[in-house]
């Protein structure tokens, strides 16, 4: 773990203003993604996970600059991204590509998908015929016969297909990154597998970085190295994927994790360890973000927010939690060198 | 590209011939198009009206504008008018082919321009949005509080009657309904994925515009722009009637259903006829843009 991050995030900041009435004026502010830091590694894949409305796409359009984000700063290969100096957001996009969820909405259903495909090569100034090319030999390596899937349009292939046709677009510019955005999410279980095991396949060939970004946990444990569980806009475990499911330390992706469904009787869940829904993201709880829902949850949890901080038994596993981390006042944090925490 | 990202493409010559294959767009839309009788039927239809009006002095020996007291208001079928004759005598079938020219001239004419004028804002209106959007929006929403008929009168009163002005003041009535079509399609479009993706791609706006915007745009702006073309000629026709369009003598079918009206009572077959030819002449426009467009759907 000691390589340099491809993309490291810092601070990063969304808050929407939500408006109303006859004026207009700003009533409330969504903080979908607050203070976002994480780090991506060359070659790895960073699962992200956690609840609808927790900030993942937001994240995910953040990092593409879809969205403007409010603060906050992402890096890509140590470089700073705008300014003068930084990497222009067109070469940006050139090292970093999208999947989307819906497959059918992000194909223009009135061009044929080898356009598709070709239209990222064609809009960065290769030739036409060149850019029609790399996407016959692209769609043939998400495993469409060009012959056959090139010249039809979108509304002739089944989802499966479409999303391989996305998968091909979004490697057709070459991209260090790719950004999958719920991007199996939608397919049915079995072609669901055939487009993760493809997914596996071109990472191995094209060399690529995946932020791999779902709520579908089984999938996430299939694909991911390392996993990020998200809450409310916020990181709040980050660690092996391994690590993580044997030993989660927040809370939250104890609960998650034990949410999941099993195949083992013996392992079967018979109480619920969350209940309720996420908080309303407008104005979230004050401290852990968490608190509102957590059975460990004590005054100090309302007062301070918890920093993400090192495990001490696992250097690249991280949390946020005042249980977690020594002197913080929680009745459960564990003792913290020469002093006693009451 | 600096990145050590390399790709291995598997026989590029062999993927690029099976690539080209395809049958072409054009091929494909002529293709649909022929399936659809009644589509080429209107098409057969409004090609021969256009070919009418603009070889209208072979078709007829007689002068659209020369008079006989003698032969006013004749029925269909009289020896030498075979339409019959207006109210001051002049052969009709004459006066309909000539007339053809005018009529098609005022309802083609201002639709395109405003076609390719209001098209444009409202494209722009809807991709830009914000401050953008509210300008342009707002601008027609002031073009729209005048009733259209009014606000052609207005402007030709101001300009003064002739062919021009006429089809000037017609152009700037249609701006406000096609940018407000356009803009609401665009507004549409653009919000969904492959919009989103195609910037993703770090691609330019006006190619973004090109590829993705303007095939999925289009075809309801046409359509709704050519069930314009009708409004069109009976909109120039009222103002011919109030003096401000075309001036009579001339041949326009709006002005001479306007003159034929009293006719009505003595020949009503006669008087019918213009309003037949502009009736004919929208619904071939209407139909025909329809049938376009959907031989050019893709999704069909």
């Amino acid at each position: 773990m000691t390589a340099a991050p491809l993309v490291s995030v810092r601070n990063l900041t969304k808050h929407f203003p939500v408006k109303g009435g006859v004026f207009r004026r700003t009533q409330g502010v969504v903080q979908a993604v607050d203070a976002l830091a994480f780090d991506l590694l060359p070659g790895e894949t960073l699962g992200v996970v956690g609840e609808s409305g927790c900030g993942k796409s937001t994240m995910a359009r953040l990092l593409m600059r879809l969205t403007e984000p409010d603060a906050g700063e992402v890096r890509f290969a140590g470089e700073a991204i705008g300014g003068r100096a930084g990497l222009s957001l067109r070469d940006l996009r050139r090292r970093m590509q999208m999947v989307f969820q819906d497959s059918y909405a992000s194909l223009n259903p009135r061009l044929p998908v080898v356009m598709s495909v070709a239209y990222g090569p064609f809009a960065h100034g290769v030739r036409r015929a060149k850019a029609l090319e790399r996407a016959a030999t692209l769609l043939e390596a998400v495993g469409l016969e060009p012959g056959l899937f090139a010249h039809r349009y979108p509304h002739q292939l089944s989802g499966g297909q479409r999303q391989r046709v996305n998968i091909a677009r979004a490697l057709a510019i070459e991209p260090r990154v790719v950004i999958l955005d719920e991007a199996v999410s939608a397919l049915d279980k079995s072609v669901a597998a055939q487009v993760l095991n493809l997914l596996v396949d071109l990472k191995e060939r094209f060399r690529l970085t995946y932020l791999f970004i779902s709520h579908d946990l089984g999938v996430v444990r299939y694909l991911s190295d390392r996993v990020l569980v998200m809450y409310l806009g916020k990181v709040v475990e980050v660690g092996p994927v391994a690590e993580v499911w044997a030993h989660p330390r927040h809370p939250y992706t104890r609960a998650l994790l034990a949410a999941m469904p099993t195949m083992d009787p013996s392992r079967r869940t018979t109480e619920a360890l969350v209940s309720g829904d996420p908080p309303n993201p407008i104005n979230p709880p004050s401290g852990c973000r968490f608190r509102t829902r957590c059975r460990f949850a004590e005054e100090v949890c309302a007062r301070r927010e918890p920093p993400l901080s090192t495990l001490p038994d696992a250097t690249d596993h991280t949390a946020a939690c005042h249980m977690l981390a020594p002197d913080t006042g929680h009745s459960l944090a564990p003792a913290g060198g020469a002093r006693e925490s009451r | 590209m600096s990145d050590s990202t390399v790709l291995t493409l598997p026989s590029p010559e062999a993927a690029l011939l099976l690539a080209r294959r395809g049958r072409g767009y054009w091929k494909n839309v002529w293709a649909r198009l022929r399936e659809d009788k009644i589509t080429i039927a209107v098409i057969v239809v409004l090609v021969a009206i256009i070919l009418s009006a603009v070889l209208a002095p072979f078709l007829t020996p007689h002068d659209p504008l020369t008079t006989s007291v003698l032969k006013r208001l004749k029925p269909i079928g009289t020896e030498g008018h075979w339409l019959g004759t207006d109210e001051i005598g002049r052969d009709l079938w004459a006066r309909m082919v000539y007339g053809g020219r005018l009529s098609l001239l005022c309802g083609v004419l201002p639709v395109a321009v405003a076609l390719v004028v209001g098209g444009t804002l409202g494209v722009v209106a809807g991709f830009a949005g914000g401050v953008v959007n509210s300008a342009i929006m707002r601008s027609m929403d002031v073009l729209y509080a005048f009733p259209s008929i009014l606000l052609a009168i207005a402007i030709c009163g101001i300009l003064g009657s002739g062919i021009g002005n006429t089809i000037l003041a017609l152009s700037v009535t249609f701006i406000p309904p096609l940018v407000r079509i356009s803009e609401a399609v665009t507004t549409q479009v653009r919000s969904l994925d492959f919009v989103e993706a195609a910037r993703a791609s770090g691609s330019r706006t006006t190619l973004i515009l090109r590829y993705h915007i303007l095939n999925n745009v289009l075809g309801p702006i046409l359509v709704y722009a050519t069930s314009l073309i009708s409004i069109s000629i009976i909109l120039a026709s009222g103002l011919s009637f109030l003096g401000l369009g075309v001036t009579p003598p001339s041949a326009e079918w709006g002005l001479m259903l306007n003159n034929l009206r009293q006719a009505i009572w003595v020949n009503p077959l006669v008087a019918a006829l213009p309003g037949a030819m502009i009736f004919l002449t929208s619904m071939c426009f209407n139909l025909t843009s329809d049938g376009i467009r959907q031989a050019m759907d893709v999704r069909l």
